[in-house]
């Protein structure tokens, strides 16, 4: 019997059209606009102003404050304007726009596809380049990656737990990634051990992908430590959470992080980033998308510089089919949907994902006839029905009370709801409410 | 940028395609052997009994939903025609028109409208009609038709007392187990559904078929049907161990007085039954301890209908107590 978590999950259909698809490097547009902000943490400060040359790689923001990343340019060129644009989010933020200028790279970035195995850096010094080379989470949460890292004193790491399980339908570009660079993320695995100073690390990937299996398996003799495992297809089995259980069996208490099972979980597509940065000295300043859905004539994975327009994307997979009616970055069950196409690809755009008109819109909402289904699927052991309710009502002492903040926003719940009940937006909002009630109390 | 309009909504943008509609009818297809069942021992009276359960409960919602509540029409889901088709399972077949009228009229007026329509009552509709017409018209509700094989003449066909009301009676008026357990079906007829009884539970096999459909499509899990059909083997076997001569063996239980249909079509009754598993098992036990604690020791033949109204009352307590284990609980010290 394959492992997975025993509480809750879904199966929606895979949908995986992209996948086996040779990553594709997308031209170099004629203007990137690169956020300032694509993490999850403090802002950065930004470091040029108009007029200024960069090069591919050089530093255009610093970090503020240890969980917060620095942000490299994507291309060679003239700054055209430092100003708050759309970006994904749907809201203006600070970035930075660069006119394109031929692709000069950084002297000390090394372009060649050499594999270097060995690994020079030390621990302390393995952590700072991660830091420099603004690397983040790149599973979609986009948390800075030396964070995790940075093991707080009196607290020990014995696994590195790398998510390779994609469970999101549709996306690849992880699946693909594994298969292109299979020595490279061993290699960056192998980093990230030293790095937290563990000798066990598991890669855990979802059955549905058995070349990667294949694959990995025997890369991952070759190198010290490291395991690979199959996985049952189970959707959220990419939450840190339901994978260290699947994985290990251990369980992060409530509130807690991964660290407290003596965990650290990174994506397998971080690992890749993490293995540029420090063999290759490379920023994290390009990353691999898929652009799919039901109606692209063209599924694709893409290696896009951040900061192309996401329209390029969708452009180079076929163009914007006329009967859209929704784009999603990232995937269909965590993703958030774009009020237009023309933003950025950051470091968290894991997909782009096109729906049809009528697969956009949400059925109408039935009273709800207590099935308990999303109970059986809430895989935090949730009720989800009851947290609608009582948020609803507005009784956000109970939303605290039934452990809303547990909710890793899977949408589990949503999904499955025979009443189409809009159960995970209700819960986003007690959580919200929640969240400024324990503020307050901090504060006093 | 294009200018088409693109949709802004949070996650999930997918959703599994289940629906009310859906689960509604697969519990109407489930109930389709149990149905067949019924028209081919009790014949027209049967088909009779059903259309006008049917059709009674579903106008009593189209009216009420309309003229009382002015909500939205909830009659495409289908709920309304389960609980004619439940009312009708609960009944003889000879049970004139006009009381299964005032009984649909009791379920879905009464036990679901009144409480704000689907999702919202704390009994079960069906049994709550059920009850009513049994407290008041005692007579006609246990009169039952013999069961006769193909039998589609509308001359009245005798009536026949069901296994649990011979053996009940046979008891108290002191005579022997052995020589009523030999009036009563063969097993292998009690199995099919030759004897007599309300019209949807006399078929065990059409039953437990309809039971397996509703599990393998996941309208219901194993749980309820599972911990009640074993309370009452446990608790009906325990007292027949102790004193064989006195009390009937456990199968003959299970097999009669509508324990199955009880267990897979009412106990599960998603709207009345608790939310997490432990719960379920919890109250799976309830309906069969008191089940069989009522058809021991209490006035009634029966005890599955009451069984489910009673712990029906308990479903909000349940909830309330039996959470589902949350991931990564923090034990509290003391
Ligand atoms: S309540 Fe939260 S964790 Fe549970 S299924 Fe819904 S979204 Fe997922
Ligand atoms: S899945 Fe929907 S209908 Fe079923 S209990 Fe939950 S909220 Fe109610």
């Amino acid at each position: 019997m394959l492992k997975t978590f025993p509480v809750g999950g879904v199966h929606p259909p895979e949908n995986k059209f992209s996948a086996g698809k040779a990553i594709e490097t997308l031209p170099l547009p004629k203007t990137v606009t690169i956020p300032a902000g694509q993490h999850i943490g403090a802002p950065t400060q930004v470091l040029v102003k108009k007029g200024d040359t960069v090069k591919v790689g050089q530093i255009i923001a610093k970090a503020s404050g240890f969980v917060s990343a620095n942000i490299h340019s994507s291309v060679s060129g003239t700054v055209a304007k430092v100003d708050e644009i759309f970006d994904s989010s749907g809201y203006r933020k600070p970035s930075i726009v660069i006119n394109v200028e031929g692709d000069e790279w950084m002297e000390d970035i090394d372009t060649s596809d050499t594999l270097i195995k060995d690994i020079k850096l030390s621990q302390n010094d393995i952590v700072k380049k991660v830091s420099e080379m603004g690397i983040v989470g790149l599973g979609g949460a986009t948390f800075p990656t030396h964070v995790k890292l940075s093991i707080p004193d009196g607290k020990k790491a014995e696994y590195l737990i790398i998510n390779a399980v994609e469970c999101e339908p549709y996306l690849t570009a992880d699946h693909q990634l594994m298969m292109e660079k299979g020595e490279e993320i061993m290699v960056g695995v192998s980093i990230l051990m030293k790095a937290i100073n563990v000798s066990k690390a598991i890669i855990g990937i979802e059955n549905n992908k058995p070349n990667a299996i294949q694959h990995l398996t025997s890369l991952a003799g070759k190198y010290q430590g490291i395991k690979v495992e199959a996985l049952k297809v189970q959707y959220p089995q990419g939450g840190e959470k339901q994978l260290i259980k699947a994985l290990i069996n251990r369980e992060v208490p409530s509130g807690g992080l991964p660290l407290d099972v003596n965990c650290v979980v990174q994506n397998v597509g971080t690992a890749f980033a993490v293995y540029e940065a420090i063999q290759k000295n490379k920023p994290l300043i390009e990353r691999i998308v898929s652009v799919t859905g039901k109606s692209v004539s063209k599924p694709s994975n893409f290696k896009a510089r951040i900061g192309v327009s996401a329209d390029m994307l969708i452009e180079a997979a076929g163009g914007l089919p006329s009967d859209t009616g929704k784009v999603v970055n990232g995937g269909p069950m965590m993703g958030k949907a774009l009020g237009r196409t023309d933003v950025p690809v950051t470091k968290g755009t894991s997909g782009i994902l096109i729906f049809k008109e009528e697969e956009a819109s949400r059925k109408t909402i039935q009273p709800c006839i207590r099935c308990a289904k999303c109970v059986s699927v809430c895989p935090m052991g949730l009720e989800p029905y009851l947290l609608m309710t009582v948020a609803q009502k507005g009784n956000f002492e109970r939303v605290e009370t039934e452990r809303a903040m547990d909710c890793i926003e899977c949408g589990s719940c949503s999904y499955t709801c025979p009443s189409t009940r809009p159960l995970l937006d209700y819960i986003r909002l007690g959580k919200f409410e929640v969240g400024k009630m324990i503020r307050a109390r901090n504060q006093r | 940028m294009s200018n088409q309009l693109l949709k802004v909504s949070l996650s999930p943008h997918v959703h599994s395609g289940n629906s009310v509609h859906k689960e509604m009818y697969g519990v109407i297809y489930a109930m389709i052997p149990a149905l067949l069942v019924s028209f081919i021992f009790f014949g027209l009276g049967a088909v009779r009994v059903t259309l006008i359960a049917v059709a009674s409960a579903v106008v009593f919602e189209y009216l009420i939903q309309k003229y009382l509540i002015k909500g939205s029409n909830t009659i495409v889901d289908g709920s309304a025609v389960i609980t004619g088709i439940l009312l009708a399972f609960n009944v003889p077949s000879n049970l004139p028109c006009w009381i299964i009228i005032i009984g649909s009229l009791v379920s879905i007026g009464v036990a679901k409208m009144s409480f704000g329509g689907l999702g919202q009552n704390p009994f079960n509709p069906a049994l709550v009609g059920r009850v009513f017409m049994l407290i008041s018209f005692p007579v006609q509700m246990t009169s039952w038709p013999k069961p006769s094989f193909m039998n589609f003449s509308l001359v009245d066909a005798e009536t026949a007392a069901t296994p649990l009301a011979i053996v009940k009676e046979g008891i108290k008026n002191g005579e022997s187990l052995t020589d009523l357990m030999s009036q009563i079906p063969t097993w292998t007829q009690m199995f099919i559904g030759e004897m007599g009884g309300s019209m949807g539970e006399i078929s065990a096999i059409a039953l437990l078929l309809g039971g397996l459909y509703m599990i393998w499509k996941k309208i219901i899990t194993w749980h309820i049907p599972v911990s009640m059909l074993g309370t009452m083997v446990l608790f009906s076997g325990a007292l027949y161990l102790v004193s064989p001569e006195q009390f009937v063996n456990p199968l003959f239980h299970l097999l009669t007085g509508g324990a199955l249909l009880g267990a897979i079509f009412m106990a599960t009754d998603m709207v009345t039954s608790p939310m997490t598993k432990t719960g379920m098992l919890i109250y799976g036990i309830g309906i069969g301890f008191i089940t069989i604690a009522i058809r021991v020791f209490g006035a009634y033949p029966e005890g599955v209908s009451f069984a489910i109204l009673v712990m029906n009352a308990f479903v909000p307590l349940i909830n309330t107590y039996f959470k589902p284990k949350r991931f990564g609980e923090v034990k509290k010290n003391g």
